[in-house]
């Protein structure tokens, strides 16, 4: 996974609140074996819709999900987040987010950050003055500027570190690798084997 | 003062693997000495350690195999749906990428993933078996402590062998007694579940102790465990003894010679102290049980099989009353009538929790000779292929034929319904699996989870009985039941 600090680039604004996993990705795209490839079925649904805010050119590329509240409810499908990082976004910001959906964030390497609900509009008024403008989403002091407007996010300690040292959970436990290793030498002879096979 | 206290069967084991202790509320990171895999919760898994750039660690401690998807008929030709045909081969090419043993459709190995690890003798007393599915409690029937993951962990055990987990709560269920011809280790753990409820066991690692366990065979505690997460519990598990080691010895991954000893030795300490603590516990009474089916939508919605269908109205828990009532409206049935006046169109004898050779033993007993009811599509799906092969030679698939029934190869089949073995709708089914949720075995099916004596008896009856309803010599089916 890799590290997260300073995310610049176009903030598009979704001007939706409960937007629950299955609007994220709905449970038809849930049947395939990548996981990857799923920027298609990012708000499919809301896709077909000419008018929706991601076909639009002024956010094309947009790396900032700007959302209502309550963002990521619902089902606790990883496909979700999966979904966002493939089309490009690296941060999301709402005012509140569901909690599986917040947690999954954190494993992915996606930066869910949390505003006051009037900073969010805050910056939906900055982004409808000038569609398309870039947005600096900063994780070292936990605050978001768009022109001359800087407004602080939270977000939790552990998750900030895990976001900044780029560790999965994987390479979280692989920081234990040695006593793993360890463990290996200790173990017993009549433990099971798959291989060779008998 | 907890200083003279005793470890249970589960702190054992747990203890045993810590790699690190976790510290200030984190987790422990547990070993993991046995991973089973599959193709439905396994390719992405797969897929995030190709992104990564990552191995899998140990090969040697992983084994595929292929369950969910596959036909049981026509074995030999491709698989026609399009998903699960995505599935069965992202499963080869990346168990050939990764260096993963796997047994494919038409191996001798292939079945149910939680049939093929005992089979083997991989599972055993003592060691920790994750796998990337809810029933993966089934192989605490040997004294191991063996939980479902999800994809993002069958991802973590393949990359470090490891899991980090927070420790579980024990729960001690004790079933004393001896049980009636005819009632078998299915009808215990129904009865369990309907006492506890699908939440009880939340949070829980159970252990199933007392004289009617010890009593049973491996196939029976495999049965009893492998429905421990239908009461919401983790993990479920026996403590191992004599019927354990014996059923293990001699098997391919069985450990043997030195090994043999020195793990035997090991093993026998696996019992939870004396002065060990449980944080709950639950009693049975084996010697007043009867054979036990389900009315409901969810496993602990059962009765025994000679009482009625209840009525909701009697029921005093609001949320309970209007799940009663929601169950009923889908299974078609009207509160009060006596169970054994349900009559089904099909009957499945398979599944993880009643497809080893025993269980189609203990079926073939009941059937035997006698001939299916008319209206009625019986369907007998052994656990693996090796179950099938093991059948034939004692005649089980003539005797299955004989009596009308379908003999099929080995997989999930009409359990879950993902391949053509479905119900259709408003069929009504007793099945000898775990779940009867609603749509489980097919879009409307309605299912009524059994013991494979309840599944035969109905199967010859076309309507919901027990073995005891049977005109038919006691010894059979005395010994059918001892069989399971
Ligand atoms: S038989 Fe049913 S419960 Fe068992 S692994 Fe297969 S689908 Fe799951």
């Amino acid at each position: 996974m890799e590290a997260v600090s300073v995310i610049t680039g176009v903030a598009a604004p979704l001007k939706r609140s409960n937007v629950d996993t299955d609007q994220i990705i709905p449970a038809v795209f849930l049947k395939r074996v990548t996981k990857t490839g799923f920027e298609d079925a990012l708000f499919h649904g809301w896709r077909q819709d000419p008018e929706f805010v991601l076909n639009q050119p002024a956010f094309a590329g947009a790396k900032v999900l700007v959302a209502g509240p309550d963002f990521g409810t619902g089902s606790s499908r990883e496909h979700a987040v999966w979904a966002l990082r493939d089309f490009g976004f690296a941060a999301v910001l709402s005012s509140r987010f569901g909690d599986i959906f917040r947690g999954n964030s954190g494993k992915q390497g996606l930066l869910a950050a949390q505003l006051a609900e009037s900073d969010i509009e805050k910056i939906w008024a900055a982004v409808d003055e000038q569609p398309g403008r870039e947005i600096t989403v900063d994780l070292l002091s936990k605050t978001v500027s768009v022109g001359s407007l800087t407004v602080p996010f939270s977000i939790d300690d552990y998750t900030r570190w895990r976001l900044l040292e780029g560790l999965d959970d994987i390479g979280l436990t692989l920081r234990s690798e040695a006593e793993i290793t360890d463990f290996e030498s200790r173990r017993q002879g009549w433990r099971p084997k798959t291989l060779p096979v008998k | 003062m907890t200083e003279s206290r005793g470890l249970t069967l589960a702190e054992k084991v747990w203890n045993d693997h810590l790699v690190v202790k976790g510290e200030d509320g984190a987790p422990d990171l547990l070993y993991i000495d046995l991973h089973l895999v599959h193709e439905v919760t396994s390719p992405q898994a797969f897929d995030g350690l190709r992104l990564a750039g990552r191995p899998v660690r140990r090969p040697d401690l992983t084994i595929a195999t292929e369950d969910h998807n596959t036909p049981t008929l026509a074995i030999n030709r491709p698989i026609a749906d399009l998903t699960s045909r995505t599935q069965i081969d992202t499963l080869r090419n990346n168990a050939r990428e990764f260096g993963v043993r796997l047994h494919s459709l038409g191996d001798v190995e292939q079945g149910i993933v939680h049939v093929v690890g005992p089979q083997l003798g991989l599972t055993m007393p003592g060691i920790t078996v994750v796998c990337g599915d809810s029933h993966t409690s089934t192989h605490g029937a040997f004294g191991a402590m063996a939980f479902g993951i999800g994809t993002s962990e069958v991802e973590h055990v393949l990359a470090t062998q490891t899991l980090p987990l927070k420790p579980f709560k024990t729960m001690a269920i004790t079933v004393e007694g001896t049980l009636r011809p005819g009632v078998t280790a299915k009808d215990i753990i129904l009865a369990v579940i309907a006492k506890i409820g699908t939440g009880g066991g939340q949070g829980y690692v159970l252990e199933y102790r007392g004289s009617a366990i010890r009593n049973l065979s491996m196939e029976g505690r495999m049965t009893i465990c492998n429905m421990s997460i239908e009461a919401g519990a983790r993990a479920g598990m026996v403590a191992p003894d004599q019927t354990t080691f014996d059923y293990l010895k001699g098997r391919p991954h069985a450990p043997a010679g030195e090994d043999w000893v020195e793990a035997v030795e090991y093993w026998k300490t696996l019992q939870t102290d004396e002065t060990a603590v449980f944080d709950a516990e639950v009693f049975l009474d084996a010697d007043t049980l009867e054979p036990f089916v389900t009315w409901g939508t969810n496993p602990g919605q059962g009765v025994s099989l000679s009482e009625n269908v209840p009525d909701p109205s009697t029921i005093i828990d609001p949320n309970e009353r209007s799940n009663a009532e929601r169950a009923l409206e889908y299974m078609a049935l009207t509160a009060n009538t006596p169970m054994k006046q349900i009559a089904v169109d099909a009957v499945f004898m398979g599944s993880c929790t009643n497809s080893r050779i025993e269980d189609l033993r203990a079926f073939a007993s009941v059937i035997k000779g006698q001939k299916k009811a008319d209206n009625v599509r019986v369907m007998v799906v052994p656990g693996s292929a090796r179950v099938r092969i093991e059948a034939e030679a004692e005649g089980i698939d003539k005797i299955v034929e004989d009596f009308g029934a379908e003999w099929r190869f080995a997989g999930c089949s009409m359990c879950l319904g993902m391949n053509p073995d479905q119900l259709a709708p408003g069929e009504r089914c007793a099945s000898t699996s775990n779940r009867n949720f609603e749509g489980r075995q097919g879009k409307g099916g309605r299912t009524h989870l059994v013991s494979p004596l309840v599944a035969a008896a109905t199967a010859i009856r076309g309507t919901l009985s027990s073995p005891w309803d049977l005109e038919q010599s006691p010894e059979l089916v005395t010994s059918a039941a001892k069989a399971v």
